[in-house]
């Protein structure tokens, strides 16, 4: 094996890598702020590459009507609940976000001439598209067993991932599609070649962990998502909403997720169920961390895809395996390390 | 046995006849499958664990007799002890790398166990690759070649009746009671249990169940390929278990029977409804296991229940010799030596430099203020919370550092501040796991009932302790049925059923009323009477000073006073500690 091979096979390896860094370090927060194991994680990453597949065919992607429907139930529960607590005033502005926005980017998507829009354009819509979803989930599947065990969430997480699977088949079909690269073409630097849309990836990767690191630093909300993961009963005393805490975690995962389908689908043939593979290669990244390192998890993310790539060359049939194969060391050192009696939770 | 339970097992092996071929097959796999949920039914209603790799353990079952048969011509009896083995090793392996870490870790090693195994299957050369395995042998039992699915219908039924018969039995043991504290952690592990070891023996068993049920199901199908163990399917199997109330044996059953009919169901319509072809009955699970999760935690069972009008009935106290009891220390002799305790939380010192010591047949009380580090001080002598620095001896032996259970099994047992009972057990259930040192028999005894002497004496002895607490009315009621201060009690009677020679009370009197004080005042001075060492924490200056013999008062996590109660009520440091300085 020369030099050329190891180049490619590193190249292979962290552009992967940095895809499964950014869905570990949602996963991360997800986890820290909800106690939710967001299995769906990975859906999101089809929605997104395959929402903008769609728009780019020209064609007002499905996934808008799922917006639009998923918006009604919680528009549904929301008033639901405003008028149990006889807070009527409130209504109309449920409505108008729920059901209002959804509906007019709906309008939108069918009358604008999608497939000849920017590449740019696409994307933001594929975006306003897929990321609401996160925050319609988490209201309805989530927030109403918000105060149960890990065990009863993550159970939940199992379910919405199926739903999410056979969703995903009935609007987009059991083919896979790839879109076009951001820029085609590659960069060649004495005897090494990169592939421009893995620049693009790692450099997005990076730019989007500073992004999400100024946000927890610099920003009221950051600072309230923080405090929420650290105690919850806490955070509520000091009047941060932890419904609120919950959406907005939901939204950031929505967004780090479609944000990494519309990544890789110029490189990888994306399926509706590619993503799950995807989203449970960036939780061996979060579980290395401990599910609570943001830094360790990103490593262990970018050493599962180097690991990854490797494994297809020598042993591609197994390269699954190998992959999940990693988090046993991980869990003997973790297990070995460990002291504590696991306490209950009420 | 119930009435109910023969109904349905006569209803099962006479109708099977009158069934047509296509009704057979249904209730063969839902047999398969419901065995498979009983499992998660154990891991998750009982253990508060989960695993969504039990098809995996199911395609352990199923290749193992799959390519053992057809390879190397072993009979199918051979191929399950060595499926059932390699099951036993896997889950032994998986459980010691994630069962010590917190609850979800477990889950998220069986999906990637999961996932790992299906790919493994597809990719070996030996075991067929992804087109499978054909061509095995039916079981022949008792010369009778199992060949037809209505033969195989009686293993099937069969196994599964024997296996939901056993797990009741076993659930009501000592080992049940085990098993059925396990999310009470630091609870069960005072009272001696190891937790580790029961969550390690729920997966072994749910493991177990998944193996058979792969075994009889590639006998059934003569064929195997990998798709019925993936990891879709796990989930499909902890779908079934949710559904049908993972509370309770029967919601495996009735799980299985209706995600199988409507899987069936689904299978046909939905595809000619939607206009497309793909298995999208997974869409109707989602929002069904959700709307299940959100409305009815427990599942339909307890719901079908509800139909049937249930008589209650209580359990009755049957005479048996008592258990053998532990020889107390010498009176006067000191049973707990703290020496110079320091436990630090990072940068917060809750006890520091803290002394203090307990004689046999003595009642020492720890007082002072709230927030003085009284509560520490008892985990730390308990074990629960290891102290930073200094010395305990217990006993005489050095014990800090030793875990809970092992205080336990010396001789120490304890009450918690905050009730730490198990609210859905009776009240005699919850007293019995204070025994839970005191028998010896295993779970598998215990599923095949050889068991019930000893059962008859630990019941008998939590008996005996309720009565010395004054709750021998309240034996069957559940123990989250009762008022606080009586919960307390429990706690007591729990802790006694445990045959201490030092007994730990964290506020004992907390919640009583005046006459149920006296009768705990009472009891606590029969109980230093007979020799044992008592030390206890409590607010009620009014109890404390009529009943302890010596007072050790804390403030601010150190040492303030000691000495009897007439000489401590005087000592200025402690009324200014108390009533607040003059300044």
């Amino acid at each position: 094996m020369d030099f050329q091979i190891h180049l490619l096979l590193i190249q292979d390896g962290v552009t992967n890598g940095a895809i499964y860094a950014l869905l570990s370090l949602a996963l991360v927060l997800v986890f820290a702020v909800t106690r939710v194991i967001f299995i769906p994680q990975g859906e999101f990453v089809a929605y997104g590459a395959l929402t903008l597949a769609a728009i780019q065919a020209g064609k007002a992607p499905p996934t808008v009507w799922f917006l639009v429907a998923l918006g009604a139930a919680a528009a549904g529960a929301d008033i639901w609940q405003a008028v149990r607590e006889s807070r009527g005033s409130r209504i109309p502005a449920i409505l108008g976000i729920n059901l209002g926005l959804p509906l007019a980017l709906a309008g939108i998507l069918q009358v604008a001439p999608l497939a000849t829009l920017p590449l740019v354009v696409q994307v933001i819509l594929t975006l306003l598209v897929v990321v609401p979803l996160g925050p319609m989930i988490y209201r309805l599947a989530y927030q109403p067993v918000a105060e149960a065990t890990v065990l009863l969430l993550l159970i939940v997480s199992v379910a919405v991932h199926l739903a999410l699977l056979g969703l995903g088949l009935f609007f987009f079909g059991a083919e896979g599609t790839r879109t076009p690269s951001f820029t085609d073409g590659s960069l060649s630097i004495g005897p090494a070649t990169f592939q421009y849309q893995s620049l693009w990836i790692i450099g997005i990767t990076v730019l989007l962990i500073v992004g999400l690191f100024a946000f927890f630093e610099r920003t009221l909300y950051g600072k309230a998502l923080r405090a929420t993961a650290i105690n919850r009963t806490g955070a509520k005393l000091m009047g941060i909403s932890t419904d609120m805490a919950g959406k907005l975690s939901f939204a950031l995962a929505a967004l780090v997720g479609a944000f990494s389908g519309v990544l890789v689908s110029p490189v990888t043939t994306i399926y509706y169920d590619t993503g799950f593979l995807m989203g449970l290669k960036g939780f061996v990244g979060a579980i290395i961390g401990g599910l609570a390192s943001y830094p360790i998890a990103s490593l262990g993310a970018v050493m599962v895809g180097l690991l990854e790539s490797y494994s297809s060359f020598w042993a591609s049939a197994y390269k699954e395996v190998i992959v999940f194969t990693l988090i046993i060391p991980v869990l003997v050192w973790r297990s070995l390390t460990t002291h504590h009696v696991e306490e209950e939770e009420h | 046995m119930n009435r109910f339970f023969l109904g349905f097992v006569a209803l099962l092996v006479l109708g099977q006849p009158l069934l047509p071929e296509f009704t057979v097959t249904l209730l063969n796999y839902i047999g398969l499958y419901a065995l498979v949920a009983l499992g998660l039914v154990l891991l998750t209603g009982i253990g508060g664990l989960t695993s969504f790799g039990q098809a995996a353990f199911v395609g352990v079952g199923a290749y193992a007799t799959a390519y053992l048969t057809t390879v190397h011509g072993v009979s199918p009896w051979g191929t399950l002890i060595v499926g059932m083995a390699v099951t036993t090793g896997i889950s032994l392996f998986l459980g010691f790398i994630t069962l010590r870490l917190s609850g979800h870790f477990l889950p998220l090693g069986t999906i990637a166990w999961g996932i790992s195994l299906y790919f493994l299957f597809g990719n070996l050369e030996p075991l067929g690759g992804h087109t499978g395995v054909a061509g095995i042998p039916p079981i022949n039992l008792f010369g009778i070649e199992l060949k037809s699915g209505r033969t195989l219908y009686y293993l099937i039924w069969a196994v599964l009746l024997s296996a939901i018969v056993t797990t009741q039995h076993m659930l009501d043991s000592r080992e049940g009671r085990a098993m059925r504290s396990l999310r009470s952690a630091t609870m069960s592990e005072a009272m001696g249990i190891n937790t580790t070891w029961y969550k390690m023996v729920i997966f072994m068993m749910a493991a177990q169940f998944a193996c058979v049920s792969g075994w009889m199901y590639a006998h059934l199908q003569r064929f195997v390929n990998p798709t019925p163990f993936g990891l879709h399917i796990g989930i499909e199997y902890l779908f079934m278990a949710v559904v049908g109330g993972v509370a309770n044996v029967w919601g495996a059953v009735l799980g299985a029977t209706l995600v199988t009919l409507l899987k069936q169901w689904l299978q046909d319509w939905l595809p000619a409804l939607l206009g497309k072809a793909g298995n999208f009955e997974v869409v109707v699970f989602g929002l069904m296991m959700i709307y299940v999760l959100h409305r009815a935690r427990e599942g339909l069972w307890p719901i079908l229940l509800r139909l049937i009008p249930q008589k209650r009935q209580g359990r009755v106290i049957e005479a048996a010799e008592p258990l053998p009891r532990r020889s107390m220390p010498e009176a006067g002799s000191i049973v707990l030596d703290v020496q110079k305790v320091t436990k630090r939380f990072g940068g917060l010192v809750a006890n520091n430099n803290m002394s203090l010591h307990v004689k046999a047949g003595e009642i020492l009380a720890l007082i002072g203020p709230n927030g003085a580090g009284k509560s520490t001080m008892f985990n730390c002598i308990s074990g629960v919370n290891p102290p930073t620095q200094g010395e305990i001896r217990f006993l005489g032996d050095r014990v800090e550092g030793t875990e809970s259970r092992e205080i336990a099994r010396r001789g120490m047992s304890r009450t918690f501040q905050h009730v730490r009972l198990n609210a859905t057990m009776s009240v005699l259930e919850n007293v019995a796991i204070g025994a839970h040192l005191r028998g010896h028999k295993n779970f598998i005894q215990s599923a095949w009932r050889m068991d019930r002497t000893e059962e008859r004496r630990i019941l008998g002895e939590a008996a005996r302790q309720l009565e010395r607490c004054g709750l021998s009315e309240h034996l069957n009621d559940t123990a989250g049925s009762l008022a606080l201060g009586k919960q307390r009690l429990v706690e007591i009677a729990r802790a006694l059923c445990a045959d201490p020679c030092l007994l730990l009370l964290d506020e004992p009197a907390a919640g009583l009323r005046h006459l149920e004080k006296q009768a705990l005042a009472d009891l606590l001075r029969k109980l230093r009477a007979e020799g044992m060492a008592i030390l206890l924490v409590e607010h009620d200056m009014d109890f404390v000073m009529g009943l302890a013999d010596r007072v050790t008062v804390m403030e601010f996590g150190e040492f303030l006073a000691e000495g009897p109660p007439e000489e401590v009520q005087r000592n200025p440091k402690v009324l200014e500690a108390y009533l607040g300085g003059v300044e």
